[in-house]
């Protein structure tokens, strides 16, 4: 038996060792090096970075722009999964149950549910080029032109420093909003069609069938999708980096940690200092993982 | 057989797998330890003709910026140039839109190229390479005869602004190749057509900007609102055509008070009034090549820009366009520095990393392109200005560059120039964003200046960012 066991064990290790050690060489190793990087002076450049101890953390907390970023982050972690969950649960209510019916789709919901995936299939750079484009402040701009038409002033989506950012967190929705009527869709799909049925005979209408029924099932899977968001919301780089003006302009309205992190390494050759940020970013988003698992921690519905 | 050692086939694939991990893990992010024998081999005997001691069948790695200028100016015209006198060496010639993500892992692994065009958008930043010893000194280069003629120094070739600029902790080690005119550029067609006058005082200029707006044919004024060092740069200039050249020194050198001097301000409120009322409309939202294709199609009268312009818009621009260009008008009249100061830059910078594996066969690259046949060939090809003097003479010259040329002649001694955008990469970055904000109207001179100053006090008080000065 135990030789079994211990076949049974190699047999498993064999297995896991590859992706073990490529998860060591390329995600771990990265790490530990950042933590060290993060202590010395180093600008990229030099074989010999001098050891300067915690400097760069203190620094760190004199930079406005990086703690500009922080709250934009923040922004983002409490905005960007409360209005994609709201409306990617409703869109999947209507493509699934929101039908007169009360236990089918709305009329062409097969074809929405394609059209609502469009974005997800996009790259992100190609979203942000695209949204660069809508958002254009003259005639040939897909939002402006009607109201320049109609004979109003034009909106600066990404030019006004009071709007940009409200535009940057408007495409993240729009790019998330597909998968997550994808994921909720699936998730309606395991709730036995009866309990529809017996709630519409009781008499509910289609509000309190979402409140009373679908919502409290799909409890779960809601979870899920406010931890995936907040992640993308923490970790959000290259819509910013690419859509905005002056890479997180203007003036500051759009960075993002990421961002100030890529731009103190790359821009100003400070890699020392954009290890720390990125030691400061690793916590937060460790903190973030670790207090949703905590709270969502919650009995399941068995049905 | 016990105790004879046995490796099994598992035991061998298991230490086989573990090797190649063990040596990723080692060679990472962190910087690496250059093998000792780099760079200074010894070299051949220095001679009048060879005077870096160029070893002539020594390879040379040359990377170009593949921006506005293309790279075919460094193919067909540098590297034949150098070749012909060392047909022996191999040039491996690469060229990029990315300097820094290209070659920032070469320096980092401490086997860097010999020659790099360190320009565009992401270049590596002079102050790190300078700071950690990276670039050639390269004064040797200055007072090595010339390429055209031995008994004229290389020193004596070039603009001395190109010296001065290109000097870092006392040493000559960037060489600026293109000479970067600032001014403001319109279409000499179209203001001959409508009977516009380049501007000579601020209060003609605002006059023509009023005229232009009622004439209801284009807007007066745009800049690249994207990028709002395009505005910046006759916002600083038109401080120290007020307050003469020590405004800009001043700057430069992180002097308390140099942004809200009284010059600065009456530059930024000059500015701020133009954003406010005579702006193409759009303009925060659009970048460079929209407002320069904006004024190519005849929408939009003026913006400010550098000699680059023409060879960038040469596919937008119509053939009678005749770019022309004009500098600052006087502001008051009494104007430290006279109408027809101009700000010019060195451009197009070259280096040569001093860790690299052949540095003699990169001075010897630079200085065949500063001789007058590579420059002159250059400047027509790209159709722009070079620092090697008297290199266009002679040659065919597209309107917007004669129009630039003129008016370096006629500036004579008053030319200006800053260093704090180079030096100082994060002054640049907050000035471009307050700099934006100050044309919207988000900002009022006084706290766009005040913010500018917080910015280069805490710069300056930063002990991780090396200080320049300069005189």
């Amino acid at each position: 038996m135990t030789f079994n066991r211990y076949r049974r064990g190699l047999f498993i290790a064999a297995f896991l060792a590859a992706p073990v050690a490529l998860y060591l060489v390329y995600v771990i190793s990265p790490y530990i090096q950042a933590f060290y990087i993060s202590m010395t002076d180093w600008r990229g450049v030099t074989a010999s970075p001098a050891f300067i101890g915690f400097d760069n953390f203190v620094r760190l907390f004199n930079d406005g722009n990086f703690w500009k970023a922080v709250q934009h982050n923040g922004a983002l972690l409490l905005l960007l999964p409360l209005i994609t969950i709201v409306i990617a649960l409703f869109f999947a209510f209507l493509l699934n149950v929101g039908g007169a019916k009360g236990n089918e789709g709305i009329a062409g919901s097969k074809f929405y549910r394609v059209v609502f995936f469009f974005p997800q299939v996009l790259a992100v750079a190609v979203v942000a080029v695209l949204f660069q484009q809508v958002f254009r402040p003259d005639g040939s701009g897909m939002l402006n032109a009607p109201l320049m038409s109609l004979g109003l002033q034009p909106i600066g989506f990404l030019s006004d420093s009071d709007v940009a950012f409200w535009s940057v967190l408007g495409v993240m929705v729009w790019q998330a909003v597909g998968f997550y009527v994808v994921l909720f869709s699936a998730g309606l799909a395991s709730i036995p069609r009866d309990m529809f049925e017996a709630a519409q005979i009781d008499g509910a209408g289609r509000v309190s069938l979402f409140f009373r029924i679908t919502l409290p099932l799909l409890w779960d899977t809601v979870q899920v999708a406010w931890v995936y968001l907040g992640i993308l919301a923490l970790d959000v780089f290259a819509i910013v980096w690419v859509m905005t003006d002056q890479h997180g302009g203007p003036d500051w309205s759009t960075t993002v940690m990421a961002a100030e992190i890529y731009r103190n390494a790359f821009g100003y050759f400070r890699f020392g200092y954009a290890s720390a940020l990125g030691v400061v970013m690793f916590f937060f988003t460790v903190g973030f993982a670790f207090l949703s698992l905590r709270l969502s921690r919650r009995e399941r519905i068995e049905y | 057989m016990p105790h004879t050692p046995h490796l099994s086939r598992r035991e061998l694939l298991r230490g086989a797998a573990l090797v190649p991990v063990a040596g990723a893990l080692a060679a990472c992010a962190t910087p690496q330890a250059p093998p000792a024998a780099s760079g200074s081999a010894a070299p051949a005997a220095t001679s009048a003709a060879n005077p870096f001691g160029v070893a002539g069948d020594k390879p040379l790695e040359v990377w170009i910026f593949d921006g506005g200028f293309g790279q075919d100016y460094a193919k067909n015209i540098h590297q034949p140039l150098y070749k012909s006198k060392y047909p022996g060496a191999e040039i491996k010639h690469n060229a990029t839109k990315e300097i820094t993500k290209v070659l920032q892992p070469r320096f980092a692994g401490g086997n860097p190229p010999d020659v790099i065009d360190n320009s565009g958008a992401n270049f590596m930043d002079f102050g790190a390479l300078s700071q950690d010893g990276q670039l050639q000194d390269l004064t040797a280069l200055l007072d090595a005869p010339s390429w055209d003629d031995p008994n004229v120094k290389v020193r004596d070739t070039i603009d001395q602004s190109v010296i001065d600029i290109g000097t870092y902790d006392g040493k000559f080690s960037v060489l600026g190749y293109v000479n970067y005119i600032f001014g403001i550029w319109y279409s000499q067609k179209a203001f001959r057509e409508n009977g516009w006058e380049p501007p000579k005082t601020w209060d003609e200029f605002l006059k023509l900007c009023e005229t232009i707006k009622k004439s209801g044919k284009m807007a007066p004024f745009t800049y690249a609102g994207k990028h709002p060092q395009y505005l910046y740069e006759p916002l600083v200039t038109l401080a120290a055509k007020i307050g003469g050249n020590e405004v800009m020194v001043n700057i430069d050198n992180l002097e308390d008070g140099a942004w809200t001097s009284e010059p600065m301000k009456t530059a930024a409120t000059a500015w701020a009034e133009i954003g406010a009322k005579y702006l193409m409309q759009g303009t925060a939202g659009l970048d460079h090549v929209q407002t320069q294709t904006a004024q190519n199609k005849y929408q939009v009268a003026m913006l400010p820009s550098g000699s680059w312009l023409e060879n960038e818009q040469k596919t937008t621009t119509p053939d009678d366009f005749e770019y022309g260009m004009f500098t600052l008008p006087d502001l008051t009249g009494s104007d430290k520095l006279p109408y027809g100061t101009i700000h010019t830059s060195p451009g197009e910078n070259f280096i040569v990393p001093s860790k690299s594996a052949n540095p003699q066969g990169g001075m010897e690259y630079l200085r065949a392109m500063l001789s007058k046949k590579a420059a002159g060939d250059f400047s027509e090809l790209v159709r722009t200005v070079t620092v090697v003097k008297g290199a266009g003479e002679g040659r065919q010259l597209s309107p917007g560059v004669s129009s630039a040329t003129a008016a370096v002649t006629t500036a004579g001694e008053n030319v200006v120039y800053y260093m704090w955008e180079r030096w100082y990469a994060q002054l640049k970055d907050e000035c471009k964003a307050a700099t934006g904000e100050l044309m919207n109207g988000g900002l009022t001179p006084e706290k766009y200046l005040e913010r500018m100053q917080k910015k280069a006090d805490e710069i300056k008080n930063d002990s991780s960012i090396k200080k320049f000065t300069r005189s």
